[in-house]
């Protein structure tokens, strides 16, 4: 009773500002990081160095990219980082052992990852299991299945597919960019063409503001949420690829707690985990962050654990920062 | 009421199938021999090595019947062998009973302080549990690894070591450290309000704290016992090795927890919990380790049947599944799109 006549007291700021709020405070915490660093580190501010932060990170954008679409509808996928793992593993096997084509590999990988995400959105949906059980089903299954393929790593040495992983792209004044960031571009591209101009995009907002009302309003909800898990899958599974691109080789090791990477950065990135707000665009500055404070800290020669300690301050002060601007809107207050 | 109604029924013939089953592999399975005054054997094995989830899980299962969950209990336990082997390996004698002790304390303390850290930020900042424990959960190992400057502690001490590869009485100290959690657990909660009270909050929090239940403070209460004993399991897994590795202790323990507590019938919703049940499931999750090993599959395989058996036991506890299924609900199945409602915990047979 106190939230609805909280509700209507008029706040400070318009509404418009309170959704972009956090996504905004995101863009600034990553300009003020990169001009510290600018000004801490000589040798910090290059072209390369900003082209730097999309190879190293391209295939954590397509796998947040993924994450963000369940966010939105209240949903979380535990398995992504098992799938990334699995893909790598897949690729590696199919293209040394098997000789297979690349051509036919990457179809075949991005077809496993679909299929995996498609049954955990049905299993979610149609059995009323909480998503996080579910997918931490699939990531047991996903991980578990990386080691019945092989426990060793693999690496790669098909000729087209070691190609496409190592040509580089002139961007001019001598930066260059791999083919993986084209590649996690446009899939942040298609994903925003997803979730702002079409049906799909308008149910996945929908569900995670409320699941009962999106029902009663005869969106389909059964659809939604299998379709969501599914392109989860494929976005882990375009990031495995991608992955296997960077490292040039399979192993069932890759990826250990990448989905807690691909969390971080949806919700640093401004997206709130009850869903229904959020934006992928948000996403994909979340995982710059998530970049940048490993490249300060390389720079600082500070020791690789204290990306961890940052990482998790800084997923702290987002939440704090959600609660309070959303604070009407999250329960139990 | 017929025996398969029994909540216990199906996580019970699951962990007896799993130790029936290992005798075909290994015919002196149930064999139990002293040695050296120790008694040894499978079973022995299980019991010993699973002693550390089962308190880890016994510490998760109040916090799932606040309604809540606790993904920061692997990193905790990197944390609580981190200090103590600190501790310890800072000592002149590290055998030292006091030193020991101290260490003990210092390592407990810390992960209550932990535990309260978790609590505060759900029950009075009110995040969401699965997100305020990921903090810790991403934070945890971090903190750890800094403890121990990045490196691997190893001590020599046999007063740290007898908490977790100890004997006394002939069986390793660390059943009895487990039975203790569990029986105080059971003790505590069912032979007062306690339980009855937690099972409340996570019934309805909002509902209870206008019963006047003090539904804050009993989270609160809940978040700082899990972080206790996962910090108790933290020690004795570095005690075992006499060594703390922050990279490595209690990976991926938060999920063998929560897998323990669901197999044992408490659901994630909230709302109720069966210790029983959270050592039944704690002792399957053993026994399936252990049988994949001594059976010789490669033990990384033991992810393909533990999602099978999350699979399975999620399926027997969905309402949803149960109606389609079985269909012995006498009522029409509510309409499949209806999200999980708060009631549907309370038709679970007791």
């Amino acid at each position: 009773m106190s939230t609805a006549v909280l509700d209507k007291r008029p706040t400070g700021l318009p509404r418009v500002s309170q959704r972009y709020f956090p996504v905004l405070a995101t863009l600034l915490l990553l300009v003020l990081m990169y001009l510290f660093g600018t000004f801490q580190y000589e040798g910090f501010a290059s072209g390369q160095g900003v082209a730097n932060l999309f190879i190293d990170n391209s295939y954590l954008i397509v796998v947040a990219v993924g994450m963000t679409f369940v966010i939105l509808t209240g949903g979380i996928d535990l398995s992504v980082g098992a799938v990334v793992g699995l893909s790598t593993m897949v690729a590696s096997t199919l293209l040394e052992d098997r000789g297979w084509s690349a051509l036919l590999v990457i179809p075949v990988v991005l077809l496993i990852g679909c299929t995996l995400g498609g049954l955990m959105g049905a299993v979610i949906h149609y059995y009323e299991i909480q998503p996080f059980i579910v997918t931490l089903a699939g990531m047991f299954l996903a991980r578990g299945l990386c080691y019945v393929i092989s426990t060793d790593s693999q690496s790669i040495t098909d000729g087209l597919y070691s190609d496409i992983a190592l040509k580089t792209i002139p961007l001019g004044g001598g930066v260059v960019i791999t083919y993986s960031v084209i590649v996690a571009l446009a899939a942040v591209l298609v994903a925003y063409m997803v979730l702002h101009y079409t049906r799909l995009g308008r149910n996945v907002y929908a569900m995670g503001g409320s699941k009962q009302s999106a029902m009663l309003m005869g969106l389909p909800v059964a659809r939604t949420t299998i379709a969501v898990y599914t392109i989860s899958g494929f976005c882990a599974a375009l990031g495995g690829i991608l992955f296997s691109f960077y490292a040039l080789s399979g192993s069932p090791n890759t990826a250990i707690g990448l989905e807690l990477d691909a969390i971080a950065a949806v919700v640093i990135g401004g997206t709130l985990l009850i869903g229904g707000s959020g934006f992928v665009l948000g996403s994909v500055i979340g995982v710059l962050v998530l970049g940048l404070i490993q490249t300060i800290i390389t720079f600082a020669n500070l020791e690789s654990y204290f990306t961890r300690i940052t990482i998790g301050l800084l997923l702290f002060a987002f939440i704090l920062l959600q609660r309070l601007v959303f604070a009407r809107r999250s329960p139990g207050s | 009421m017929s025996i398969t109604r029994h909540r216990l029924f199906y996580p019970g013939v699951l962990l007896l199938v799993l130790l029936v089953s290992n005798v075909f592999f290994t015919p002196t399975f149930f064999n139990l021999r002293m040695q050296d005054g120790h008694l040894y054997g499978s079973l022995i094995d299980i019991v010993r090595n699973g002693a550390p989830l089962l308190i880890v899980a016994v510490g998760m299962t109040f916090v799932i019947a606040t309604g809540g969950i606790d993904l920061s209990v692997g990193a905790v336990m990197a944390i609580s062998g981190a200090v103590a082997t600190h501790h310890i390996a800072g000592l002149s004698n590290q055998d030292s009973t006091a030193g020991v002790l101290t260490a003990v304390g210092m390592a407990l303390g810390f992960c209550l302080l932990l535990g309260l850290w978790n609590g505060i930020l759900v029950a009075v900042v009110g995040i969401q549990p699965i997100i305020a424990t990921l903090i810790l959960m991403v934070a945890g190992r971090g903190v750890a690894q800094w403890i121990t400057d990045g490196q691997i502690i190893t001590v020599n001490s046999p007063a740290y070591k007898l908490i977790g590869g100890g004997y006394k009485l002939a069986l390793p100290f660390a059943i009895f450290l487990a039975i203790a959690v569990l029986v105080f657990a059971a003790v505590i909660s069912r032979r007062s309000a306690l339980g009855m009270l937690i099972e409340s909050v996570g019934g309805n929090a909002e509902a209870s704290r206008l019963a006047g239940i003090r539904s804050r403070g009993l989270i609160l209460l809940a978040y700082v016992f899990s972080g206790f004993c996962a910090g108790l399991a933290g020690l004795m897994i570095s005690s075992n090795v006499s060594s703390a590795d922050a990279n490595n202790t209690g990976l991926f323990y938060e999920l063998d927890a929560i897998l323990a507590v669901v197999i044992g019938g408490t659901a994630l919703i909230g709302g109720r919990y069966f210790l029983v049940g959270t050592l039944v499931g704690a002792l399957t999750i053993q026994t399936l380790t252990t049988t994949i090993l001594t059976i010789g599959i490669n033990p990384n395989a033991t992810l393909l049947f533990k999602a099978f058996v999350v699979f399975v036991m999620c399926l027997i506890q969905s309402p949803a599944f149960r109606a389609k299924v079985f269909r012995r609900r006498q009522r029409p199945a509510s309409p499949p799109a209806a999200p999980a409602s708060k009631e549907q915990h309370v038709r679970v047979p007791a």
